[in-house]
């Protein structure tokens, strides 16, 4: 404990001696630094904020040192966020090679593997696209059908893949690939990285409600796949997918609670928008829709922190099961409770005549819809909490 | 803070578990209902409750009690709630010994502590005064007549007040019908001439009553806390007695969930388990899903109680809140998802659900708790 707050003190005092002023500002979509071959800094201070970080292995804080990581336990990680979070230091760089495939590459890869791929992510020098869905494989994703056929030497990859986010600005893309059509279909899947400058791989962005083109569909066409990009065990790839998603719904469940992209929160918008006397709003519909949401995210932290303690205490619980169901949701109900407080201000899609934050709110609005169906759908997630947790039968 | 129970509350928990399975089953709730038991509890049970430390779990060493915090309590106020174990326990150890500790003079502490830790004294706080939770909104009245205080009025649903030896009484002392300030908080033996006592029969065959005041004469030594002043107490019993109900709450809705879940596994229609029907399994998940949130949301509660009382406004009518819309939930979905069976009497699920409906009310429901959060939160 008390080296814990050595370390605190240590921390503070380097963030704020390397942490640039102009790095302590709420991050905007443009300010977000993504890492990759075609990347660019978005500003000076972006760039030196981000290679101090990684110099000190602090992008991925709690990697491995020997590739690049900053070693530290989860305890001291945790420090470090509240630490950055006090002071408002921006994330240095984004990506899920950081957040999904590393993770995934640290305990399914082979040695050759770690050393090529997870200094890369450390270092923002790839930025990696998530292959799973497929247009005819979405929730009942074991039924994808795109094929990495045994060439000897290499596979041979035909399919594409849908939702793949901001793919068109990626290098590499790790995909859930059927290596064997023989079996029950969860056994003849194999998890594939794929280089997305080779030839036969193509991607084009999806037009979305929220009028982004945030995700792609990515085609292969003969693509030639080297076999030391396979992770894990041929046809083994589902465990590692099932590994890889924990993550994924773990962070889906945290942007739910901490998004760098939500520019308005419904109790600072009540002020702005909504009619008070006496210091209540007014309008008790909405007056209690607020009180829901606020109790509601007060839940979600607790639980959030409250899954962590018993982590590091070594106590198993159904908590973190729930929370990506529950924190998306939430965000869901955020973003329509928002729109709710704006009245006419929050129905601003472009041009004149509304703030840039309302016009934001709104098109965040629109991507929220995507929350509770990306990662595995709510619905999958109440089958997982009934089979795993409740214990239900089976149909 | 903490978010996890230690070994020492675990074990509490355990002990707890196993004691009440053995000597307060649901069955025990059942034969004082269908006694028409004119105590509404057993009294050898509440005796090895109090061997057992219960009764002064909140109370510090000095005072004869166990110091084990509110963590402690909540974990046996849970158990308490998974049998429907009925006693004194919230009333008197919590509610009751919660207004000395915080409000009474060293005298009154020592005469009365000691006495609530062996379980020989068991008090009652006689609050409301109508059929909605309104701690300001005392009509009765408390005036001075020399060294004394004379007490005229009426109040409902007073938890335990047919069986307990003294009562708290909320009087007003100054002001309007609906001010916080102006209240008085007496101690009044329940033998007093004038006191006269209803027991009223609740749907949860558990324990309240109207009590009236007619003239009731105490001395000024039964203030409790300053005269004038007694909702800088009241209002912290409260929250506190919120906590405490919130976590009996919590075992109430783990056990029906746990019998639903069990029923789920067991009963078969259409030639299948219904528990495997996707139309139940998502309610029943979604349920899981609320109990994980009630569960951060109490734990944080029950600790505010000892470690940050600057939060426990907030945090009393978060877990309030929450835990009366989780109680309400799971036992509704518990009977309609028994069916048939659910709504007979012969099963315990009714139980459970009528126990949910009474804790609800007490102390505050989702409205005033939505409320009073709104307004502590600065809207």
């Amino acid at each position: 404990m008390e080296d814990l707050e050595q370390f605190r003190i240590e921390v503070r005092e380097w963030l704020d001696a390397n942490c640039p002023e102009s790095q302590r500002q709420p991050v905007t979509r443009e300010d977000q630094y993504w890492g990759g071959r075609r990347a660019q800094f978005p500003s000076e201070d972006a760039r030196i904020w981000f290679e101090r970080m990684r110099d000190k292995g602090w992008t991925a804080p709690e990697w491995p040192v020997q590739y690049g990581g900053g070693g530290l336990s989860p305890q001291q990680g945790r420090v470090l966020k509240e630490e950055m979070k006090r002071i408002n230091a921006r994330t240095p760089v984004y990506g899920i090679g950081l957040w999904m495939l590393g993770p995934a590459v640290l305990e399914y890869g082979n040695e050759e593997q770690k050393q090529q791929h997870i200094r890369a992510i450390v270092n923002g020098e790839t930025r990696w696209a998530q292959g799973y869905s497929e247009p005819g494989a979405g929730s009942d994703l074991a039924s994808l059908q795109c094929k990495a056929e045994d060439m000897g030497d290499h596979f041979l990859v035909n399919g594409s893949k849908i939702w793949t986010t901001a793919a068109d600005k990626c290098d590499w893309i790790f995909c859930l690939v059927r290596t064997d059509p023989n079996v029950k279909k969860q056994e003849g899947i194999s998890f594939l990285l794929i280089d997305m400058d080779d030839p036969g791989v193509s991607t084009t962005p999806i037009a979305l409600i929220s009028g982004e083109s945030e995700f792609c569909q990515t085609f292969f066409d003969n693509v030639k796949v080297p076999k030391k990009n396979l992770i894990g065990e041929l046809n083994k790839g589902w465990s590692v997918a099932k590994a890889l998603l924990v993550h994924e719904r773990k962070l889906m469940a945290e942007i739910g609670s901490d998004s760098p992209r939500q520019v308005l929160v419904p109790k600072a918008a009540a002020q702005h928008y909504l009619a008070f006397s006496d210091s209540k709003i007014i309008d008790s519909q909405l007056r209690g829709e607020l009180v829901d949401y606020e109790m509601q995210m007060q839940a979600v932290a607790l639980t959030h922190f409250r899954s962590f303690e018993e982590k590091a205490a070594g106590i198993r619980s159904a908590a973190p099961m729930v929370m990506k169901y529950v924190g998306t949701e939430a965000e869901k109900t955020k973003s329509e409770l928002l729109l709710a407080i704006m009245g006419s201000s929050g129905l601003g899609w472009e041009g004149e005549g509304f703030s840039q934050q309302e016009i934001d709110t709104a098109r965040l609005w629109g991507m929220s819809k995507a929350m509770t169906i990306a990662g595995g759908s709510s619905e999958i997630q109440l089958n997982l909490i009934a089979k795993n947790i409740l214990e239900l039968p089976q149909s | 803070m903490a978010l996890v129970l230690n070994e020492e509350q675990r074990l509490l928990r355990d002990t707890a578990r196993e004691f009440l399975g053995r000597h307060a089953p649901v069955d025990a709730l059942r034969k004082l209902r269908d006694d028409n038991d004119p105590l509404g509890y057993s009294p050898e049970l509440w005796q090895q409750m109090v061997e057992m430390g219960w009764a002064s779990i909140i109370l510090p060493e000095t005072y004869g009690g166990l110091d084990f915090g509110f963590l402690g309590l909540g974990v046996v106020l849970e158990e308490c709630g998974r049998t429907l174990a009925a006693s004194p326990l919230f009333a008197s150890a919590v509610v009751g010994a919660s207004a000395i500790l915080l409000g009474g003079n060293e005298a009154q502490k020592q005469a009365l502590l000691p006495a609530i830790a062996t379980g020989e004294l068991t008090l009652a706080l006689a609050l409301e005064e109508s059929q909605h939770h309104r701690p300001t909104h005392i009509a009765t009245r408390a005036e001075r007549k020399g060294d004394n205080f004379v007490i005229n009025g009426s109040k409902c649903f007073v938890l335990d007040g047919h069986s307990a030896d003294q009562l708290i009484v909320v009087a007003r002392t100054r002001g309007n019908d609906r001010d916080s300030d102006g209240l008085t908080l007496l101690l009044v033996d329940s033998k007093t001439p004038g006191v006269s006592c209803q027991r009223t029969i609740m749907m949860d065959s558990r324990n309240a009553a109207n009590i009236g005041f007619e003239n009731v004469t105490v001395s000024s030594d039964a203030v409790l806390g300053e005269s004038d002043n007694g909702w800088s107490i009241l209002e912290p019993v409260l929250d506190r007695g919120r906590i405490a109900i919130a976590a009996e709450m919590m075992g109430c809705a783990l056990e029906s969930c746990d019998r639903t879940v069990e029923y789920l596994k067991e009963r078969e229609q259409f030639g299948a388990l219904i528990g495997s029907f996707q139309a139940l399994q998502h309610r029943q998940a979604h349920l899981q899903s609320e109990i994980e949130l009630c569960r951060s949301v109490l734990l944080q509660a029950l600790s505010s109680v000892d470690d940050d009382p600057t939060q426990l406004p907030v945090m009393a009518s978060l877990a309030k809140t929450r835990l009366n819309n989780l109680a309400k939930l799971a036992t509704n979905e518990a009977v309609q998802m028994h069916g048939g069976i659910g709504v007979t009497d012969e099963l315990d699920i009714g139980l459970f659900l009528k126990r949910a409906r009474v804790t609800m009310q007490i102390f505050g429901d989702s409205g005033f708790h939505k409320d009073r959060y709104a307004t502590l939160c600065g809207y």
